[in-house]
């Protein structure tokens, strides 16, 4: 696989990669936008955004492309992001996790990782990434609930920890695992779902360009209620994926068990790829809506990032590995 | 000065007919609080939060819900408590129902699904749970039609027999409920024990009735 740089993409470039921005861009365009300070805030980086977007000039049919027909140039915004979460591990409403995530202690947090790896070890969280690897990147999320939310996380590739760790030859498989903690997670005291919260990837996704590990959003620290302190974005997978506040990354040759696939396995599969010509049992998975619009907006292949994504499924049936 | 009052009729002074009175306005003050709420909700509070559309279709689906145990749950609830005046407001509660059902019926037609008529008919044909949901709401149709005195009249013994099928389409309104959770059964097992408990009550007294009969 070509390693691509984030920062060499010429702004005046049309392509898909235009969901993402790097972060000497955010930084560029929070001055343009006027006032470094504004930056800073939720407000001040949505309209820094939309500053860069139009000095690019990019495309009606690109913006379409990347952002869907409506709300093309529009962060949503920090209420949204952190007030409708799915985070199971503090109740099963949207507001929950916003309203019952107060106890949750995401410092000090330790990361094991473990399996087919040459350096495997337990990292505090600040020794599992290199500062240098962080950077800013947009991403729309799509939930299988069919609804979507686009979000400027802060983070690092996936692919960064992968090189620094040495996976050996058999590993095949990334398995992840969110913490286990009953007295500051009050969800987890009903079984709704088998917990701990267990997720995974094939390898090659797990080194997919695109395959982020959040440390934050919005240019803050993530909020308990998305993810703290270290959560997966694949934002050409279903929003479940997503594992959040994760204690254990484990390689192995063994596809993983994953939560919603042990839950109801015939709704949702291990690969669960944003795919709108493959329905849920309960819904169409053609169109969602873009939050906070009630308008329904068409689904892309891959949630829009099959250039990135699609050469790693060549020749599989979807309808099948969904 | 002096009110005329036809024969038969109660006077609207007498306390029995105070009493009504204050049945009704109480029974169309609770009934329609979930209405009331909803539009305060979406005039001047929460707008149904971030994702409207969703949140409607919860709201007016439970409310439906709840209103329809409340219709089956007047009998039982009159003969325990020996409350008889509540039969007054048995069909008052039924038609709510029927309302909550319908408002929840048009969340789907319009802002969730936009009129596309092709959707909708794919919705029916492929997924149990929405036939079930539109099952519930069709047998409805029939009981809120026929819930007028005359046809009361015109039916006779019919009109009971009739009526049971409400209970037939609230066993599919719970069947609808049940398939439409993810993973958090919690409310839907809440409403399928009480409506296990009306019925079972039902079935207890038709099976003592004919030991009696007999
Ligand atoms: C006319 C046919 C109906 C249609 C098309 C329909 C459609 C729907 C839809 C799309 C949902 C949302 C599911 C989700 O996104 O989670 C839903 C939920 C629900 N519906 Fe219906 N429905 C119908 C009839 C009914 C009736 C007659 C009742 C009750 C009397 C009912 C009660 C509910 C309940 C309780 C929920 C779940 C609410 C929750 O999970 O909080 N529905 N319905």
């Amino acid at each position: 696989m070509t390693k691509r740089s984030w920062d060499t993409i010429p702004e005046s470039e049309v392509t898909p990669e235009e969901v993402y921005l790097d972060r000497r861009q955010f930084i560029a365009a929070a001055g343009v936008a006027g006032a470094a300070a504004a930056a800073l805030t939720p407000e001040g980086i949505a309209a820094a955004v939309r500053t860069v977007r139009a000095q690019r000039g990019a495309s009606q049919e690109a913006q379409e492309y990347t952002w869907g027909a409506e709300m093309q140039d529009e962060l949503s915004s920090y209420d949204l992001v952190t007030g409708h979460n799915n985070f199971y591990e503090f109740g099963t409403g949207k507001g929950d996790p916003a309203r019952y995530s107060g106890e949750f202690r995401p410092r000090p947090w330790s990361v094991e990782v473990s399996g087919e790896v040459n350096k495997p070890g337990t990292y505090d969280l600040d020794d599992l990434y290199d500062p240098s690897w962080i950077e800013d990147r947009i991403y729309r999320l799509r939930c299988v609930e069919a609804w979507s939310l686009t979000i400027p996380w802060r983070g690092f590739a996936l692919r960064n920890l992968i090189s620094r760790v040495e996976p050996t030859s058999n590993a095949k498989y990334v398995a992840f695992e969110t913490v286990y903690r009953p007295d500051e997670m009050p969800g987890q005291n009903r079984r709704v779902l088998d917990w701990p919260y267990v997720e995974g990837l094939r390898i090659d996704e797990a080194a997919n360009e695109l395959t982020f590990l959040a440390t934050g959003l919005y240019g803050r620290d993530l909020p308990n209620q998305n993810g703290a302190p270290l959560r997966l974005v694949v934002p050409w997978k279903y929003g479940f994926k997503h594992i959040k506040s994760i204690v254990r990354i484990h390689f192995q040759e063994t596809m993983p068990p994953t939560t919603w696939n042990l839950s109801a396995p015939q709704e949702y599969g291990f690969y669960a790829n944003v795919n709108p010509n493959v329905d849920h049992p309960r819904w169409s998975q053609a169109t969602h809506r873009v939050l906070p619009g009630i308008r329904r907006t068409d689904t892309l292949m891959f949630n829009g990032y099959a250039d990135q994504v699609q050469h790693m499924y060549a020749g599989m049936d979807l309808a099948r590995w969904y | 000065m002096s009110v005329a009052t036809a024969p038969g009729t109660v006077s609207a002074t007498s306390p029995a007919a105070r009493n009504l009175l204050l049945l009704r306005i109480a029974a169309w003050t609770i009934l329609g609080a979930p209405l009331a709420w909803g539009v305060y909700r979406w005039f001047w509070g929460d707008g149904f939060g971030f994702d409207p559309v969703e949140e409607m279709l919860h709201y007016s689906g439970l409310t439906a819900v709840w209103v329809l145990i409340a219709s089956l749950a007047i009998t039982p609830v009159r003969r325990w408590t020996g409350f008889n005046a509540l039969q007054k407001i048995r069909r008052l509660t039924g038609l709510w129902a029927f309302a909550y059902a319908t408002m929840h019926l048009s969340v789907y037609v319009t802002i969730d699904q936009w009129f596309d008529w092709v959707l909708i008919v794919e919705d029916l044909r492929e997924r149990p749970f929405i036939l079930s949901g539109s099952a519930a709401l069709a047998l409805m149709v029939p009981l809120a039609v026929t819930s007028t005195k005359g046809w009361i009249r015109r039916l006779g013994r019919r009109w009971v027999s009739l009526h049971r099928l409400v209970y037939l389409s609230a066993g599919l309104a719970l069947l609808h409920f049940w398939w439409g959770q993810k993973a958090d059964l919690r409310n839907a097992v809440i409403a399928a024990a009480v409506l296990a408990v009306l019925l079972g009550a039902r079935v207890w007294w038709a099976v003592q009735k004919r030991r009696r009969a007999a």
